[in-house]
C-alpha cells in the first residue's frame, strides 16, 4: 500500500509547488485564508515537508485543507519560489481519493460542488450557467439579476448573446457532439473516477450519520440539506 | 514622478490573428462585455479573431474546487487547443482569468514534465480523437486592449475626464489573482505593479489612482462561494478591497477578471443591505467595469447595447460624468424596442 507521502509526491503539483520550504511566513502573512481563518500555509508547507505520515494523515482529515481560496497570492511572494495554494490542491486530491475528506465538515462539501459545478460541467459544457444561477439561493446576486433570470432570453439577446441556441455567441447552446467529446475525456482521464470517488464516500458517510430513506439507501436530498445547514461559523 | 503605464512591460502578445476562448463567467453575467471586445477587435482595429462555437468550459472552476482532477484539466485544456489548431491559427485570446491561469500552468507543467504533455496528447486522442499544437501565444484579452490602448485612444469619441470639472476621474483597478500572481511574468507589469489595467487608463485620459488593498484578492476563493456557507469570506475580502479604495473617492473600478468584476458589483449591493452603508459616497455605489467596457464607452458604443443595464451598480453617475449622449428610457427596452419592465431596485441603497 503507498504511504500519503508516495502519493502527494506523484502528483508533479507537489514538485512544482514545494521546494525547500524556510518556513519563513511569507506566504502566511499575504494569504487572504489565514486572515479570515484559523489558517496557517506556512504550516501546511513544514507538515509536507517533513513527510511525517502521522501529521499528513490528520492534515488531509481536517478543515484546514478546505480553507484556502486558491486564489495563489502566495506564490509570488515566497523567495524560494513555493506554492502553498498549489501543495493544498494535492493534499485535497489525496484526501477525496481515500475519503479522507468526509471527515471534516468543510471537506463534506465538496459533495455539494459535485452536485452543482460537476453537473453544470457534464450537462451544459459550462461551469456556470444563467439558468442555474437561481435567485432564491442567490439573494447576494442582487435584484438586477432578479430581473435578468426573470427576462433571460430577452435581456440576453437585448445585449447581443446567443442564449441556448447553436452556433457561436455568448452562452450559446453548446451541441452534443462536443458534450460527447467532453464526457468521453472525463471518462479517459480521471474525471469521471474522482466523480464516482466524492459520490461513493459521501452516500457512505450519509448512511453512516443516518440519513436513510425507506429503502435502506442514502437518503442524498436530506444529506445536501445537512450539509447546507452544518455550522459555519470556523473563525 | 512615473506614472504606472511607464513601468517596464516585457510581456509578449501577439498582434493579430487570435482564437478567442470565452468565460463561464463573463458569459453568464456580462455577455456584452465580451461581444464588445470581439466587435472593437474586428470593427475598429481590423483584427481576425475567431469565436469557435466548438468550444466548452475549459472546467478551470471545477478544476480549482477540486472535483476536476489535473489530467482532466489538462485534457480539457488540450481540448481548446485542438479546436485551435483546427481553425489554423496559434494565438489564444482568454476571456477569462482562471482559464488565462489555467492555459499558463499546463503550459508550464508541460515543460517541466513532458510526460504530462505525453499523457494529455493521448487521453485527448483517445477520447475524441483530435491532436494539437502548442499555441505560439496565449493572450488575456485585457492583454490585447491594452496592446491597442493608443489604437483606441486615437479613435476614441470620449475621454475618462468629467465633463464637468475637466479633471481626470480618479479610477482604481482590481487585477484578477490568477492573471499574474501564478506566473508574474506573464501579467503586464508582473504581480507587484501591475499595470495592464492602469495603463489603459492613463491612455484613454484618467487618473489611475493608488490603493493598499489593491493586490488583495476579490474574495472569490471558489469553494468559498461556490458553497453557500461559505460565502462570508468571499464578502469580507471585497469589503477589505471597498475600505481601502473608500479614501480615494474613485469615480469607477476597473477589473480584468470576470468573477472580480461580478463580485464586486454585487458584494457592494449585500453589504449595503448588510451594512447600511456604501462605499461610494452616494447610495448607488461604485460602478464596475471590465476593460472591454470601458473600452466600448470610449469608443461610443451605446452602453445598453454593450450590456451595462446588467450591473447592480448603476453605471449612469459614470456616463454623466464622461458627457455620454445616451438615452436612459432605452435601459430595460428588448432587441425589438418593447419594454420588458425593469428591477425593482438598482444601485445599493434607496434614495
Amino acid at each position: 500500500m503507498r504511504t500519503l507521502m508516495q502519493r502527494l509526491g506523484e502528483d508533479v503539483r507537489l514538485k512544482e509547488g514545494l521546494h525547500a520550504c524556510m518556513s519563513c511566513g511569507i506566504c502566511t502573512a499575504v494569504c487572504p485564508a489565514a486572515e479570515y481563518f484559523e489558517y496557517d500555509p506556512r504550516s501546511i508547507a513544514v507538515t509536507v515537508q517533513s513527510g511525517n505520515e502521522e501529521k499528513i494523515r490528520k492534515l488531509i482529515e481536517s478543515d484546514t485543507i478546505w480553507m484556502c481560496g486558491q486564489c495563489m497570492s502566495c506564490k509570488p511572494r515566497c523567495p524560494r519560489n513555493n506554492c502553498p495554494g498549489l501543495i493544498i490542491s494535492v493534499l485535497r486530491k489525496v484526501s477525496q481519493e481515500t475519503g479522507a475528506f468526509v471527515k471534516s465538515r468543510l471537506g463534506r462539501q465538496q459533495y455539494l460542488i459535485l452536485k452543482t459545478i460537476g453537473t453544470n460541467i457534464l450537462e451544459t459544457g459550462y461551469c456556470v450557467y444563467p439558468a442555474s444561477v437561481v435567485p432564491e439561493s442567490h439573494p447576494e446576486q442582487g435584484e438586477v439579476w432578479k430581473w435578468i433570470y426573470q427576462n433571460m432570453d430577452s435581456v440576453y439577446e437585448r445585449v447581443g448573446a446567443n442564449i441556448g441556441k447553436e452556433g457561436p455567441g455568448a452562452v450559446r447552446k453548446i451541441g452534443r457532439e462536443n458534450l460527447n467529446e467532453l464526457e468521453c475525456i472525463f471518462a479517459e482521464s480521471g474525471g469521471d473516477t474522482l466523480f464516482t470517488t466524492i459520490d461513493e464516500f459521501s452516500r457512505t458517510y450519509a448512511k453512516e450519520s443516518g440519513f436513510i430513506d425507506a429503502d435502506g439507501q442514502p437518503d442524498m436530498e436530506k444529506y445536501t440539506d445537512f450539509l447546507l445547514n452544518e455550522d459555519n461559523d470556523e473563525k | 514622478m512615473m506614472k504606472n503605464s511607464q513601468v517596464k512591460v516585457t510581456k509578449d502578445i501577439a498582434d493579430d490573428n487570435y482564437f478567442y476562448l470565452r468565460s463561464c463567467i463573463r458569459q453568464n453575467f456580462f455577455p456584452g462585455s465580451e461581444n464588445v471586445f470581439l466587435d472593437i477587435l474586428k470593427n475598429k482595429l481590423g483584427k481576425n479573431i475567431i469565436d469557435n462555437a466548438n468550444h466548452t468550459s475549459c472546467t478551470g472552476i471545477g478544476y480549482h474546487s477540486d472535483i476536476v482532477p489535473y489530467e482532466t484539466y489538462q485534457t480539457m485544456v488540450a481540448r481548446q487547443f485542438s479546436l485551435m489548431t483546427g481553425q489554423g491559427l496559434k494565438n489564444a485570446a482568454v476571456s477569462c482569468i482562471t482559464s488565462y491561469g489555467g492555459y499558463n500552468e499546463v503550459l508550464e507543467t508541460w515543460k517541466e514534465f513532458p510526460e504530462e504533455e505525453a499523457k494529455a496528447r493521448k487521453n485527448l486522442k483517445n477520447a475524441t480523437g483530435r491532436c494539437f499544437e502548442i499555441p505560439e501565444n496565449i493572450s488575456h484579452s485585457c492583454d490585447i486592449i491594452y496592446k491597442f490602448r493608443h489604437d483606441i485612444a486615437e479613435i476614441a469619441q470620449y475621454k475618462l475626464i468629467n465633463k464637468q470639472t475637466g479633471k481626470p476621474l480618479r479610477i482604481v483597478d482590481h487585477i484578477g489573482c490568477h492573471y499574474a500572481k501564478i506566473f508574474p511574468d506573464k501579467g503586464v507589469g508582473g504581480a507587484e505593479k501591475n499595470t495592464v489595467l492602469s495603463a489603459m487608463v492613463e491612455a484613454w485620459g484618467g487618473q489611475s489612482v493608488d490603493y493598499p488593498e489593491r493586490r488583495h484578492c476579490c474574495g472569490f476563493g471558489f469553494r468559498h462561494y461556490l458553497v453557500k456557507n461559505n460565502r462570508s469570506y468571499s464578502i469580507s475580502n471585497s469589503k477589505k478591497k471597498f475600505e481601502s479604495m473608500e479614501p480615494y473617492s474613485p469615480d469607477m473600478i476597473i477589473t480584468n477578471c470576470p468573477g472580480c468584476n461580478m463580485f464586486l458589483d454585487k458584494w457592494q449591493y449585500a453589504l449595503a443591505k448588510i451594512e447600511g452603508k456604501t462605499y461610494s459616497g452616494d447610495k448607488n455605489g461604485i460602478p464596475v467595469l471590465s476593460y472591454e467596457e470601458l473600452a466600448g464607452l470610449v469608443l461610443g458604443y451605446n452602453p445598453w447595447d454593450i450590456g451595462l443595464q446588467m450591473h447592480q451598480v448603476n453605471v449612469e453617475p459614470l456616463l454623466d460624468k464622461m458627457g455620454i449622449d445616451y438615452n436612459p428610457d432605452e435601459k430595460y427596452l428588448d432587441a425589438g424596442g418593447k419594454f420588458m419592465g425593469k428591477p425593482e431596485f438598482t444601485g445599493c441603497l434607496p434614495e
